[in-house]
């Protein structure tokens, strides 16, 4: 089937684009809070095959960058140093998937630092600092839309299955948090917990917030599938022979929503995203010298960095991928849904 | 009339619940105002011990949420540590400074919206068709922060626009014309980003709403009647969409005031984004919960408007709701 074939393109393609990230000590050449003082906003270095003389290289390599002539913050190519690019070097240790000890990286060079996306103010490299700073963006995306969901699950399944009471009550609920403005809402719940806060903290607070804030859209279409599920037949049937509530919402009910989940899922994790970048981008989530998506992006804020440093702005287009992987399965999924959609 | 009647009520309870939900939150807060007064060395324990009978954060719960909602009543909504003022007039300026941005930007997006996804129907599987769901898909791929920042970039290095702020340093001593203009060109581009920001969303909506009743055999017998393509377009099938729309459309004045936030934090455009950001930074409680009700407010608002233009646009509604 066609739309089948699509979504699992697009879930690999999601799938390939998380491995970069997951595994970021390997992709990255350096610690993300490695400095290098003397290098502060270094542009992105160029990969070259070509040298100045006009000769090929099979061996892609980059030009040192040295200050120019009369300048204290230009830097430009200095042809007389090529610094050839070395795959799978040893380099700074870090752990693979947060505890397998390792030191090999998939490029680097011998002798200096290179900057395929410039550094920061620190001299930091802005590559090996998206790449981690995606582990925590993704991830408390990735959780907080998984605590939303089974929140959304819990809830929706109550009031479809259990009805009376119960489901105004908790209809009435998710009403009255589809109607709060939710990023407000995330800024006011930001607000009332402690400001100064460790990185560890900060991040399990976001994820905490963001997945308090959207159960209750996906509780309200949950509820929707209950509804209709319960009253099918073969559920009718193995109530008759005595099965117990918990086992009927189990086994025959709560799978009916999976789909419903499924493109839920698609379409919170970008959200939660955004909304950790939005907090990091301005101070109220994951503090420095954690980095995140949204710190990432921070010093843009000054009218300096703005005006001479183009490339602190590289990551917001590399993150882009990212965003596309998701839009597209959210609305293949949403598609492939529609044939068997089952009221609201 | 039950209908609105129950709509209205539906509304009031929402505000009461998110305003009772907002004061809550401020219990299980850790720390307040005058936790961080009390680190100040020039201040007097006793004069903060003062400062919090004055205002009354020592008082329980329910007491204090009473004496709020009466302030609200009075039109003051609580009172500012921070600036050490009533809080609704220094949310009303900020509020108007958002809403001249969003309706304009609103206006706007709409305007581009209706005929584009119009387009995009009528020509549907067509080259435009495929264009627009393609230019669409593009826009909704950049996330908003990025988009913001990547127009300031490109305001920067272009120097067309001056770079934050509502208005130039100068600005009273321009002419009224030099006035507007200045005033335009700071709009524009915090306008451009809110614009592309909601557009895909909006062309969409029109699009799917159209598509779906281009179709209906009304409009086959219209077209055989020989009405022009364009009275058919927007006489017959957009009144015939016109549901869902509506529906958006609320949802759009809705968040008038919640929805530029970003933007106008970016852009650093003096309106309630940085004013509440600035808040949540100082604690100062009572303009938080003030701006989270006031932008709530316009939510449930914008859903009472949907309710009613539907009430007055579809008679199956009324009829409905009559019985």
């Amino acid at each position: 089937m066609k739309g089948k074939r699509a979504i699992s393109n697009w879930i690999v393609l999601l799938v390939a684009l998380h491995a970069i990230v997951i595994l970021g000590g390997f992709f990255a050449p350096y610690d993300p809070a490695e400095q290098d003082r003397k290098s502060p906003y270094l542009p992105p270095m160029r990969i070259h095959f070509v040298d100045a003389e006009g000769h090929f290289h099979e061996r892609p390599f980059v030009y040192s960058l040295q200050l120019g002539e009369g300048s204290y913050d230009k830097y430009e190519e200095n042809t007389a140093r090529p610094l050839a690019l070395r795959f799978f070097v040893q380099g700074a240790r870090y752990r693979l998937l947060g505890f397998v000890p390792a030191r090999l990286h998939l490029f680097g060079t011998g002798s200096e630092r290179i900057y395929l996306l410039g550094s920061d103010s620190y001299g930091r490299d802005q590559l090996s600092r998206f790449l981690y700073g995606g582990q925590v963006s993704l991830f408390a995306g990735l959780l907080g839309a998984g605590i939303t969901l089974l929140l959304g699950l819990c809830v929706g399944a109550i009031a479809g299955y259990y009805g009376g009471w119960r489901d105004d009550l908790l209809m009435r609920l998710a009403e009255l948090f589809l109607a709060l403005p939710w990023l407000y809402l995330l800024f006011a719940l930001r607000a009332f917990l402690p400001l100064s806060v460790s990185p560890l903290q900060a991040f399990l607070l976001i994820i905490a917030v963001l997945g308090a804030v959207g159960w209750a859209r996906p509780a309200r279409l949950v509820r929707g599938v209950v509804l209709s599920a319960k009253e099918r037949d073969f559920v009718r049937a193995a109530r008759g022979f005595g099965a117990t509530s918990g086992y009927l919402l189990r086994r025959h009910i709560l799978p009916e929503a999976s789909s419903v989940l499924m493109t839920q899922a698609a379409i919170l994790v970008p959200q939660f995203v955004l909304a950790e970048m939005t907090l990091s981008f301005l101070g109220l989530g994951v503090p420095e010298p954690v980095p995140s998506w949204g710190n990432l992006l921070s010093s843009l804020q000054q009218y300096s960095v703005l005006v001479s440093y183009w490339w602190m702005y590289l990551p917001a287009l590399v993150m882009v991928p990212y965003f596309l992987g998701y839009l597209g399965l959210g609305s293949r999924l949403q598609q492939h849904e529609e044939p068997y959609k089952i009221g609201k | 009339m039950p209908y609105l009647l129950r709509r209205f009520g539906h509304a009031i309870f929402l505000l009461i619940g998110v305003s009772v939900l907002a004061f809550v939150f401020t219990v299980l807060a850790p720390g307040n105002y005058f936790d961080e007064m009390r680190l100040n060395p020039q201040i007097a324990p006793e004069s903060i011990v003062a400062l919090k009978t004055q205002y009354e954060v020592d008082r329980p719960l329910p007491v204090r949420y009473l004496h709020w909602v009466g302030s609200v009543l009075r039109g003051d909504m609580g009172f500012s540590f921070a600036y050490n003022s009533p809080v609704a007039p220094l949310l009303f300026i900020r509020a108007r400074n958002t809403l001249l941005l969003t309706i304009t930007a609103m206006l706007l997006a709409w305007g581009i919206a209706l005929p584009l996804g119009i387009w995009s129907a009528e020509h549907q599987g067509g080259v435009p068709d495929r264009l627009v769901s393609s230019g669409t898909a593009a826009l909704m791929v950049i996330p908003d922060l990025a988009l913001s920042l990547g127009l300031l970039v490109v305001a920067v290095k272009s120097g067309w626009f001056p770079m934050g702020g509502m208005v130039s340093l100068q600005f009273e001593s321009l002419s009224f014309l030099g006035k507007i203009r200045d005033l335009f060109l700071h709009m524009a581009l915090p306008i451009a980003a809110l614009v592309i920001s909601v557009l895909p969303l909006l062309v969409r909506h029109v699009r799917a709403a159209i598509a779906e009743v281009l179709d209906a055999p009304f409009l086959l017998a219209a077209q055989g009647h020989g009405i022009p393509r364009r009275t058919l377009l927007y006489g017959y099938a957009l009144p015939a969409a016109a549901n869902p729309l509506i529906s958006l459309f609320g949802f759009s004045v809705g968040t008038l005031l919640s929805g530029s936030l970003l933007v106008e934090v970016v852009m650093s455009w003096p309106g309630l984004g940085p004013f509440l950001l600035e808040a949540i930074l100082a604690r100062d409680l009572y303009v938080v919960i003030g701006g989270v009700l006031l932008s709530t407010l316009f939510l449930v608002g914008g859903n009472f408007l949907a309710d009613l233009l539907l009430y007055w646009a579809d008679p199956r509604i009324r009829t409905e709701a009559g019985t």
